[in-house]
């Protein structure tokens, strides 16, 4: 599996995942065998890796989602990028995350 | 929240206290009882009704109203529900009802015989799988034992059938029994088998001192009871690994100890749950059946049910002047099983003292060196100075202290 981030990519939850908001809190359910390394493991994000997931519609391309954030948190692109790859890059690894197209 | 945290996703357990940082949910797990049936007819059972039982079939809540149950819950931010029966999988839906729940992102507990498990069932919990431990009941070890408890024959191949399917898909499972005289003798074998369960990581538990039936059937309490042990049986049974008997009932004792007053809900009851009978009652817990704490869902909401029926019901005082004066009294209150549930099937009512609990927690008290010989827990003025250090206590020491008679 490619779990290499692409920044001109479009990336969106898989199917093999149910994400819910329960309390403010961002709880992924894995659906499939295989994306827990335990059975009965859930995984949740921080509030910036929050941010990320909500703009990883399926539509914006990772750079349009770099720009967002930018812009949001006034901080320079620069300096997200490399948090925004870490994180798609592990989502992709778990198969929370798949690439669209 | 977590307990291994990776650089950007936390990975959380559903079963830590501290999964919620603001507020919990309003429910966040649900019992639900999909049917009263059952293919087997255990001599101990306190529910089931056959499983040709037409007109208990006919009244059981449609796959539609338990989609909408599970839709609900989830609204409210439930995360796990648990199927139980009666066999949750003599419903011809189950596996819909399964899908749905684990769609709308539930964890899903399963209690079962495992005798309907089939190979496209078990292929399936494998591909999507519960994501916690399917609960089996096993009855014995041979054939004559198992189908003495379960008086239905067949039951014992069909139970080792489903679990070696179960087994060999690698879906996870635990397995726990009933302590009654028809299996007694297959306890060692038992164990020694459980114990090769690849998701067992402690011994099984076992049913003990059997509940009454929770329809209040006098017919099937009898039998029920001519079953139990004798309170100081049962209590050698359960403390027979006395060290570890020993700390695990000394660590909670120091925390659930104390007279409750004429508080009748000590326990987590309709706190963050709710329990759904076959027919669409809900209910602050599964055992507990008296008409003063049940809720028709077919008229109301689950939100109705947790946000304002059950902390009415948890409002409830005790009135029985026998309980006043030895449950509301008595220290050993976490220690003694006597509960709304309990009072219900014993004696229809809310408050009344089951004396079979009250005998087994002055046994334990007694074990635990909390009591001695013919004192009554509710007469003792200082239980505070006798619980003191309980959660830290030399297991050493209080195996020396400790004593049967």
């Amino acid at each position: 599996m490619d779990v290499e981030a692409r920044l001109d990519a479009v990336y969106a939850p898989s199917e093999d995942i149910v994400a819910r908001s329960i309390e403010g809190e961002l709880i992924i359910v894995p659906l499939v065998a295989g994306i827990g390394d335990f059975e009965d493991e859930l995984y949740s994000l921080n509030e910036t890796g929050k941010a990320v997931w909500d703009r990883l519609d399926g539509k914006k391309s990772l750079k349009e989602v770099l720009a967002e954030l930018s812009a949001e948190f006034d901080a320079p692109a620069g300096e997200i990028e490399k948090d925004l790859i870490g994180l798609v890059e592990e989502l992709l690894r778990r198969r929370i995350l798949v690439a669209v197209g | 929240m977590s307990d291994r945290e990776t650089p950007y996703v936390l990975k959380v357990s559903s079963q830590k206290a501290s999964l919620w940082k603001k507020e919990k949910p309003l429910v966040s797990h649900l019992d639900v009882e999909l049917t009263e049936r059952c293919n087997n007819n255990c001599l101990h059972c306190c529910i089931a009704l056959p499983a040709d039982d037409l007109v208990a079939k006919k009244r059981e809540l449609s796959t539609g109203t338990v989609r909408d149950i599970l839709t609900e819950a989830v609204s409210l931010g439930c995360l796990s529900v648990r199927f139980t029966g009666g066999e949750p999988l003599l419903r011809e839906d189950f596996e819909e009802l399964y899908l749905h729940a684990r769609k709308t992102g539930l964890k899903v507990i399963l209690f079962t015989n495992a005798t309907l498990v089939t190979p496209a069932f078990a292929a399936l919990l494998s591909r999507i799988p519960p994501l916690e431990e399917i609960e089996i009941s096993v009855y014995g070890m041979h054939k004559n034992s198992y189908e003495a408890v379960t008086r239905t024959p067949g039951s014992f191949e069909a139970s080792w059938r489903g679990i070696h399917l179960l087994l060999e898909r690698k879906v996870p499972f635990v397995v726990k029994s009933a302590l009654l005289p028809q299996n007694r003798e297959d306890v060692e074998e038992f164990e020694a088998w459980a114990a090769t369960v690849p998701w067992m990581d402690d011994f099984p538990s076992y049913s003990v001192f059997l509940d009454l039936h929770c329809r209040r059937n006098e017919m099937k309490n009898q039998t029920i009871r001519n079953l139990r042990p004798a309170p100081e049986e049962g209590v050698e049974f359960l403390a027979r690994r006395k060290e570890k008997y020993l700390k695990e009932v000394g660590t909670f004792c120091s925390k659930f100890i104390g007279p409750p007053g004429d508080s009748l809900f000590a326990c987590g009851a309709g706190l963050g749950g709710a329990c759904v009978d076959a027919y669409g009652v809900v209910q602050p817990c599964m055992d507990l059946r008296h008409s003063q704490t049940l809720y028709d869902l077919r008229k109301g909401s689950l939100k109705e049910a947790v946000t304002h029926f059950f902390p009415e019901v948890r409002k409830i005082k005790a009135r029985n002047r026998d309980y006043l004066s030895r449950c509301a009294r008595c220290f050993l209150k976490g220690l003694c099983e006597q509960c709304p549930a309990r009072s219900w099937a014993e004696h229809g009512t809310l408050d009344t003292p089951v004396d079979y609990y009250c005998e087994i927690a002055h046994t334990e008290a007694r074990v635990l060196g909390l009591l001695q010989k013919d004192e009554k827990a509710w007469e003792v003025m200082d239980w505070k100075e006798r619980i003191r250090d309980l959660s830290q206590i030399d297991h050493g020491q209080m195996q020396r202290r400790a004593s049967w008679t």
